[in-house]
């Protein structure tokens, strides 16, 4: 029998609907190559019981001919999904023993159509990070080998602190790990600044983060709402587009939940891009760029020119605002989303003298120095007499950044082309423990996607000169997802398919 | 504008996050260096531009003003650290 976690998700289902395995010995391989891989730290919670449960209807379901577009594939959650009575805490300890009572309805979406839950992915804490370092968990190590270390090397490190391995982005740390690692045949994740994107170029994965309102984001444990969207992490494009279709749809409990048709997203891989026009957007050429990944974009262009595409030169000129104004419009909303732990009605309580100190001790225990930081930014630029100066003209702003992408997509873009991130993974304990904002920049690619609500994937492009993934981004018009999975298939194809590192973590 | 010290305090206590004396230095750093960050966006000219209220243009969605769920009490405190007869309990409020 062949290594059934070496499989795309497109290879396991078709491998399923032909019997040659069954949903329970798929789902066994994972849970064994999850028990493997514990020194990574890629998942928090696991829930075999379960996954060998929903294994077994789903091969039930097989014999009857009655299976689902995702039926039998085991697949593991960010732990920012409410998953019923099953471990869901955003990886803070604020939420603690927290146990929901409902259902997430993207999830809900992925156990209708089949899916089975392998457990819980770590992430930063409440999605805030770019590398999972902030998670009450720990970090999260990729299973990529840093440059020139032995196996053993690592997996030395991975045993103890962790740092020095690398990082494997974050948020969604733990989903892109797990996926570059073998450990589900794909993730759910979320992106409220590149929490999808930035891990996917850092892994070799592929990841999405839809259109505003393309998927529900109801039972989402809420960072930014305005900027929140779920979306999947994947072995590759098309892996990517088979989750996506599972996830997204109309659901009448979150009210920018948009009422569309769901499009076969697969069917988009593989379909010509002959006569799109590409957009390389000038102001996304940095001054003291990375050159490797300035030559990346450069080969990537040149990919989609010899598969047909025409490539222009694009202005977005408000670019450069969009990550400051990001650290604004997300920390702002983010106080007010996280003003409910209260240490009252879930999770953590610290006892206080009164309620005022009740409130106060449970926040500073419960949450961790960086969600502290941005809930007491985002207070600051909501409190009187700075309202206007910070939040209001961030909002203002982004108005500017979403007019300079509709500005050229009405001359003719369907799809802008740009690096996905600043460099190749760091390592862990590498950066922002003296200046928050060194972090940050992290984002500068993929942070404009989401204050103008627009579809963006990452689709592997190759590999550094010191042998680690690099990613490209494909930013599309609102709800053209399809066009980004046809665009980011031809990238992967013309790329060639590099293979997943070898296990040395166990 | 940079923070001082008695302004961190001051917005710990609106986010309702205890700081003590010893931490207050180091988070005046930090966020002095967010806020030095973000200082840039001053000289961006919006005369004139609307501020952004939803980034994808939809109605909001209506539907009949009735009950829709109810009588999930149980659930609704099953998480809660302390509860008594079906109440959320906290420190004493009202003297």
């Amino acid at each position: 029998l062949t290594d059934l976690t070496a499989m795309t998700l497109a290879e396991a289902r078709d491998g399923l609907r032909a019997r040659r395995f069954s949903a329970r010995e798929l789902t066994e391989a994972h849970l064994q190559a999850i028990e493997r891989a514990k020194a990574l730290n890629a998942f928090v919670a696991t829930t075999p019981e379960r996954a060998l449960e929903m294994a077994s209807a789903s091969d039930a379901r097989l014999t009857a001919g009655t299976a689902g577009p995702l039926e039998g594939l085991p697949i593991g959650i960010k732990d920012l999904y409410a998953t019923e009575g099953v471990h869901t805490q955003a990886c803070s300890h604020i939420l603690s023993g927290f146990r929901p009572t409902y259902e997430s309805s993207v999830t809900a979406n992925l156990w209708r159509d089949g899916a089975v839950m392998l457990g819980k992915l770590n992430m930063d804490e409440f999605a805030m990070g770019s590398s999972n370092e902030t998670s009450c968990y720990g970090p999260v190590a990729s299973p990529w080998l840093p440059p020139n270390w032995s196996p053993a090397q690592a997996r030395a490190a991975a045993m103890s602190d962790k740092r020095g391995l690398l990082a494997p982005g974050g948020s969604s740390g733990g989903s892109a790990a797990a996926v570059a690692a073998r450990l589900c045949l794909a993730a759910t994740a979320t992106d409220t600044g590149g929490s999808i994107r930035q891990p996917a170029a850092f892994t070799g994965t592929a990841g999405i983060k839809p259109t505003y309102g393309r998927c529900s984001r109801w039972g989402m444990v809420a960072f930014a709402s305005s900027l929140d969207q779920a979306g999947p992490l994947a072995r590759d494009v098309r892996d990517c587009a088979i989750m996506l279709r599972s996830m997204a749809g109309y659901d009448a409990k979150d009210s920018t939940c948009v009422d569309r048709p769901v499009p076969d997203y697969e069917a988009a891989i593989g379909a010509s891009v002959k006569g799109l026009t590409i957009g390389m957007p000038r102001e996304y050429r940095l001054e003291g760029m990375n050159p490797e990944i300035e030559t990346l974009w450069r080969r990537g262009a040149d990919w989609l020119r010899a598969a047909g595409a025409k490539i222009v030169d694009v202005s977005l000129p408000n670019t450069r605002h969009a990550l400051p104004a990001y650290y604004i419009v997300a920390p702002a909303e983010a106080s007010s989303n996280l003003a409910r732990y209260d240490g009252v009605r879930y999770g953590l309580r610290e006892a206080g003298a009164d309620i005022v100190a009740l409130y106060e001790n449970t926040r500073a225990k419960g949450f961790g120095a960086e969600v502290r930081r941005r809930l007491m930014i985002g207070t600051y630029v909501l409190s009187a007499g700075y309202y206007d100066a910070y939040y209001v003209r961030a909002q203002k702003i982004r108005t500017l950044i979403k007019r300079d992408f509709e500005i050229a997509f009405a001359n003719g873009v369907d799809a802008m082309l740009t690096p996905a991130t600043p460099s190749a993974a760091f390592a862990i304990g590498e950066k922002g423990s003296a200046d928050p904002v060194e972090m940050y920049l992290n984002d500068v690619f993929t942070v404009t996607v989401n204050m103008a609500g627009l579809p963006g994937l990452v689709a592997a492009a190759g590999k550094s000169a010191e042998g680690l993934p690099l990613g490209l981004q494909l930013i599309g018009r609102p709800f053209e997802e399809e066009t980004l999975f046809s665009l980011g298939h031809a990238i992967e194809e013309a790329a060639g398919r590099a293979p997943f590192p070898e296990a040395w973590w166990g | 504008m940079p923070v001082d010290t008695a302004t961190v305090r001051r917005i710990a206590h609106l986010a309702r996050i205890a700081i003590s004396d010893a931490e207050a230095p180091a988070l005046q750093g930090e966020l002095n260096a967010i806020l030095d960050f973000v200082e840039a966006l001053g000289a961006v000219d919006v005369a004139g531009v609307e501020a952004m209220t939803s980034v994808i243009p939809m109605k909001l969605p209506m539907r009949e003003d009735v009950v829709t769920d109810g009588g999930l009490a149980p659930q609704i405190l099953a998480n809660a650290p302390l509860t008594e007869d079906g109440f959320f309990l906290v420190p004493k409020v009202i003297e």
